[in-house]
């Protein structure tokens, strides 16, 4: 299959090696990946701050630059569902985003949904020697309804041990500018998290999600607790011969 | 219109002096814990679960849909069966309004029903202006009141108190208020509800006129229907002589078999329990029972403000459950107080700033007390998609004077983001600065580095990486 990957501006500029590893991933799962030059960002900061009319011409930008793709892939549970939810609620009715938003968001797929769904594969052939805890991000959880399609996908990774993390659907705290407005409640619950997952003993946090794994990862660090935190398509794309070192 | 919240700071300034109470934040995980599991468990006997959620936001939806006509049917039937309705179209008219109703009676006294109502127009303090005392008769509102202290939950007022605390609270203040609490109060829950039984019962055997809110008004027959768990509203709705209910006017339902699903929805979700303890329904006065008399007043107080919104209005449809509220991590972290309004919690967040408009604070910054993590509207028994009005009350709040700077970066980032070259040139001048980015950042940036290290940034972008593969300059990863 012939897969475009939105890689998120996020990704782009400051976790490439997640967009590295779906390319990885996917390619050795025997399929083709494009990456439209074009592409920049969901819109989803704009959005959720307020800023509406932003967030249209990006939106707009968007559907422009991906209308041809067999397949969108995003590696980010927040910006797939900023794609799937929230541009319906961008477009006016009957407007021709509108119609274009339609015609692309059955097309759009958060990397597990991809993997699971359309490629129909849970053992994706990968290695990484840790336990892992896996945080189910609140947009993957409840607006994508990801369900158990990341905890299939890590159950079959070969010396993975997976914990179950204490409290999962407990947001991080991170709600993008969230983050900043109210910066002490958001690190209180960052706080929070962390202690769980600590409690867990797992070497590694994972999630689909780095903007959330930014925010825990950034809070663990300055907290100097050993987690380590690694977006999942990292851990599906790492194999004995090209580990992924967490 | 609020005194008693006037020169709230805005949220996250409130929430600051919460997160940093080491106690409060033990009191409040302790509480919204246990509800959280009691309506887990309640909720997942039913099956039918989701069928009722959309049968009671239908209800609602059509009901605002029509509300004059509805309206128009309750005041019909409440002056059938001998009661009489008022029309209060703000707090001030609303106060007005009681105030001369309980001098009518010539009594300076009231016994209270715990009602939402009546404390978002400030009724008690609004009656002690007039010379009337007002009694809370909810344990939790007794507590409140007689620690001189303000409600920090809708459904437990006192959440943010522990046992210990209520204690020394019932211990010291009762004497002041009338039958003291007995030598030797130990915090036993049994004893504290015992201290209170006495405490109350000699307010209800000797107080004539009694103020209540009402859950749901069924506009077919005028009924007015309050669901509370420990007696004392019943106490408060069958013994006094005159009996006024404040009620908003989107309270309304059409029928009883409307009333039926909400029958079912609200107890599950506030207090996980299957069934509700006390259900009280009267409707007008009936000779040898019950009020002599009976006052309805029905409030607007922005109400119809919000019903103009098509997204906001679903805010409208709120049962007052506070299930939002024990699930918000927002919430359990702060607590009610913070949110500087007698409805806190996540659909604080979207009640508040649409019955009072955001130009103030700290209706402004309501809109913001949310990571939209989305746990509210998986709980919400009418499905009010909360976040969804909370993003739309930030572009109105963005839309006002203010918020100078975030509007430069938020229009400098779109401009940005607006196509790959100009988002490529600022990812290269973000990686030639990344050796001098320091550890910690001034505002607002300081906000994230305060508790948060940043990540470093790469040599190298994704596209770059991409770019240098596809020219052969490297193959694979």
């Amino acid at each position: 299959m012939r897969i475009a990957l939105f890689v998120t501006c996020l990704n782009d500029t400051l976790f490439p090696a997640t967009g590295r590893a779906v390319v990885r991933l996917l390619e050795r799962l025997g399929h083709e990946v494009v990456f439209p030059r074009a592409q920049t960002c969901c819109g989803q900061m704009h959005y959720n701050t307020g800023y509406r009319r932003d967030a249209q011409r990006i939106a707009v930008h968007f559907v422009r630059t991906f209308s041809d793709a067999e397949a969108v892939v995003v590696p980010s549970g927040s910006c797939a569902a900023m794609v799937r939810d929230n541009y319906r609620r961008l477009a006016e009715p009957g407007s021709r985003l509108a119609r274009q938003v339609e015609n692309l968001l059955p097309r759009v797929y958060e990397l597990t949904e991809l993997l699971t769904d359309v490629l129909e594969v849970r053992d994706v052939g990968a290695y990484f020697p840790y336990s892992v805890t896996y945080h189910p991000t609140c947009h993957g959880l409840r607006m994508l309804g990801l369900g158990s399609r990341p905890y299939e996908l890590l159950q079959r990774v070969r010396g993975l041990r997976l914990v179950e993390l204490p409290e999962a659907r407990e947001c991080c705290g991170f709600g993008g500018t969230f983050a900043v407005k109210n910066a002490d409640v958001s690190a209180a619950m960052a706080a929070d998290k962390l202690g769980q997952v600590s409690a867990t003993g797992a070497e590694v946090l994972c999630a689909v999600d780095n903007s959330c794994l930014m925010h825990l990862g950034g809070t663990a660090q300055r907290a100097g607790t050993g987690v380590r935190t690694v977006h999942l398509a990292e851990i599906l794309s790492s194999t004995e011969q090209e580990p992924t070192v967490p | 219109m609020s005194t008693a919240f006037m020169g709230m700071p805005g949220f996250p300034r409130a929430a600051r002096a919460a997160v940093n109470d080491a106690q409060l934040r033990s009191n409040l995980r302790t509480a919204t814990r246990t509800i959280r599991e009691k309506r887990d468990a309640a909720v997942s006997e039913l099956d039918d679960w989701q069928d009722l959620r959309a049968a009671g936001q239908a209800i609602k939806n059509r009901t605002l849909r029509h509300l004059d006509l509805y309206l128009e049917r309750l005041e019909s039937a409440v002056q059938a069966a001998g009661g009489r309705v008022h029309w209060a179209s703000d707090a001030a008219e609303a106060n007005r309004l009681v105030t001369r109703l309980v001098r009518d009676t010539g009594e300076s006294e009231v016994v209270k029903v715990k009602s939402m109502t009546t404390q978002e127009i400030e009724l008690n303090e609004a009656l002690g202006q007039a010379g009337i005392t007002a009694y809370e008769t909810d344990l939790a509102e007794l507590i409140v009141q007689l620690s001189e202290d303000r409600p920090s939950h809708i459904l437990v007022p006192a959440i943010h108190r522990n046992r210990a605390e209520i204690r020394d609270i019932l211990a010291s203040h009762m004497a002041e208020w009338g039958t003291p609490a007995p030598e030797g109060l130990t915090d036993d829950p049994r004893a504290l509800a015992e201290a209170a039984r006495r405490h109350l019962r000699d307010r209800f055997l000797t107080t004539n006129v009694a103020v209540s809110g009402a859950n749901f008004a069924v506009a077919d027959t005028g009924t007015m229907v309050v669901l509370e768990s420990e007696g004392n509203g019943r106490m408060c709705l069958t013994l006094p002589r005159t009996l006024i209910s404040v009620v908003g006017i989107e309270k309304v339902v059409p029928s009883w078999s409307d009333l039926e699903v909400f029958l079912q929805l609200l107890p599950r979700s506030s207090t996980g329990e299957r069934m509700n303890p006390y259900t009280s329904t009267w409707t007008g006065v009936a000779p040898g029972d019950g009020p002599e008399e009976f006052h309805l007043v029905l409030l607007d107080n922005g109400r119809t403000n919000a019903l103009s919104d098509t997204v906001g209005r679903q805010a409208l449809r709120c049962i007052r459950c506070s299930a939002c509220l024990n699930v918000c991590p927002v919430y359990e972290r702060t607590g009610g107080h913070a949110y500087g309004s007698v409805y806190p919690g996540p659909i604080g967040a979207i009640l508040t700033p649409q019955l009072r408009g955001t130009t103030a604070e700290p209706e402004a910054s309501l809109p913001y007390a949310s990571s939209l993590c989305g746990a509210c509207y998986e709980v919400c028994p009418v499905s009010i998609d909360i976040p969804d009005v909370l993003v739309r009350l930030r572009e109105q709040v963005v839309s006002q004077p203010g918020h100078r700077s975030e509007k430069a970066a938020m229009r400098a980032a779109g401009w940005v983001l607006g196509g790959h070259r100009r988002l490529g040139l600022a990812q290269a001048a973000a990686t030639a600065a990344r050796s001098v980015v320091p550890r910690r950042l001034p505002p607002p940036a300081s906000a994230w580095t305060d508790s948060r290290d940043l990540p470093s940034v790469p040599g190298r972008t994704f596209r770059e990486w991409w770019r240098d593969r596809a020219e052969g300059k490297e193959s694979g990863a």
